[in-house]
């Protein structure tokens, strides 16, 4: 098999972000600490899964392209090994308690609505389609999740406390948002992705003045997992995916090609 | 009368092909009928889904926008809207789906709003862009909802993700009543 196409890898990296959180989201149902939180969690996660589709649908094509055969939605989701997914390790972190929940989502939104921003007028149109109507869901989500942070950040002693360790524990996962690779920086280039580069900024000043309302501390270490060119992006993940996928994937898995 | 309008809205001709505009005019009828799943008191027309009905080359062509991105129902409409037109006789109409422009609840139209409002659902107000990217103290913005029971304007969010994405849900402080409010998209 040839070398998938850039653009293929590059689409694929927001379908699997959006697909892995959502499954994560997921593992949420019937366990959520309270009814409306429940169905918030899961609706979010429905939005990302819809995103994701999006995505999915638009990589197969990009593939058949390339390749004469593009993989199906199902295929893509169901079929593909650890290694071969694209998304931010962010996206792949354990649930935790409610406060890591937050901090996960709270990160990836902020991300999220800066990076669909730009790719809303992306020189692809279909990647601009996608992130133009993907934004306008993202707008309710980064709603919640900043409320989340200030309420449990300006709550209880503890509260306060676990925000803060959520924050300082998921931050070193936010540096490959913004370190585009080889693949990025040709597609950068040529105006098909956006330039991530630009958006560390915004994303730090607009995480900022939610910390501050919620009277928590923007984390300072400087070290980056996966910043080096080898992260989620590339399909060098946590020991974490492997798990998530054995069980999201196993009806695929051990029944192939089953249907609803 | 509605297929007519939306017709020339559309700039839709009346041409020689196999597909007259009486087809078309049809089309709209059938699909005027298609009650939305999830809230069956509106069709997917009033709600904006149906883009437009044109003729393409010889064959009808539906542009459908879809509401949500995880929308459960979006599967169900593509499979409503062939059978509605089936059982008007148009069975080789091709259904596109059309991303952009995005749909947004300003595409509802007024009569469908009125219902909604009826049927215990707050309508949606005009999707504004949100401008505070960074989402702080949203509770505390957002527009007053009339309770669409007693119409009293002491109402407050519990959750901005309702029953189904599309809906946040409320409560009214003066009915003491829980409802849903479309939300502006």
């Amino acid at each position: 098999m040839n070398e998938p196409s850039p653009l293929f890898d590059y689409v694929l990296r927001f379908a699997d972000s959006d697909l892995v959180l959502a499954q994560r989201l997921g593992e949420w149902v019937g366990h959520g600490p309270a009814l409306e939180e429940d169905i918030a969690l899961t609706n979010v996660g429905l939005d990302l899964l819809g995103q994701a589709r999006l995505w999915f649908a638009y990589a197969g094509e990009v593939e058949a392209q390339s390749h004469g055969r593009g993989r199906s939605e199902d295929e893509l989701a169901f079929l593909r090994d650890g290694s071969a997914f694209r998304n931010l390790l962010l996206s792949e972190q354990p649930n935790g308690n409610y406060a890591d929940t937050m901090a996960r989502q709270f990160y990836f939104d902020q991300w999220h609505m800066l990076v669909l921003g730009s790719l809303s007028s992306s020189r692809d149109p279909r990647i601009a389609e996608i992130a133009a109507k993907a934004r306008k869901e993202v707008a309710y989500h980064i709603e919640r999740s900043a409320d989340w942070v200030i309420r449990l950040g300006d709550g209880t002693e503890e509260s306060h406390q676990k925000m803060q360790a959520a924050l300082d524990y998921l931050w070193t996962y936010t540096g490959e948002m913004f370190a585009p690779d080889n693949v990025e920086l040709a597609l950068i280039e040529t105006g098909v992705a956006a330039d991530v580069r630009a958006l560390r900024e915004p994303w730090l000043a607009n995480i900022g003045r939610v910390l501050d309302v919620a009277t928590l501390a923007l984390p300072t270490v400087a070290w980056m997992q996966g910043s080096n060119g080898r992260g989620g992006k590339q399909g060098v993940h946590s020991e974490h995916l492997g798990h998530m996928l054995a069980e999201m994937q196993f009806l695929q898995r051990a029944y192939p090609g089953s249907q609803w | 009368m509605v297929a007519t309008m939306l017709r020339r809205e559309l700039g839709v001709e009346r041409s020689a092909n196999l597909v007259d505009a009486e087809t078309i005019d049809r089309a709209w009828q059938a699909l005027a009928g298609v009650p939305d799943p999830e809230i069956p008191i509106v069709s997917i027309v009033e709600l904006g889904i149906v883009r437009a009905i044109r003729v393409e080359d010889t064959s009808l062509v539906i542009d459908v926008t879809p509401t949500y991105s995880g929308c459960p129902a979006t599967e169900t409409i593509m499979n409503d809207i062939r059978d509605a037109l089936a059982e008007r006789g148009i069975a080789n109409a091709r259904i596109v789906t059309r991303l952009a422009p995005a749909w947004t609840t300003d595409r509802i139209a007024p009569e469908a709003k009125r219902r909604l409002r009826e049927f215990g659902i707050a309508p949606p107000h005009v999707a504004a862009p949100r401008i505070d990217v960074t989402g702080i103290s949203p509770l505390r913005r957002i527009v007053a909802v009339a309770c669409p029971r007693c119409a009293s304007m002491r109402t407050r969010p519990v959750s901005q993700f309702g029953s189904t994405a599309c809906k946040a849900h409320y409560r009214c402080d003066d009915c003491l009543e829980p409802f849903d409010y479309f939300k502006p998209l």
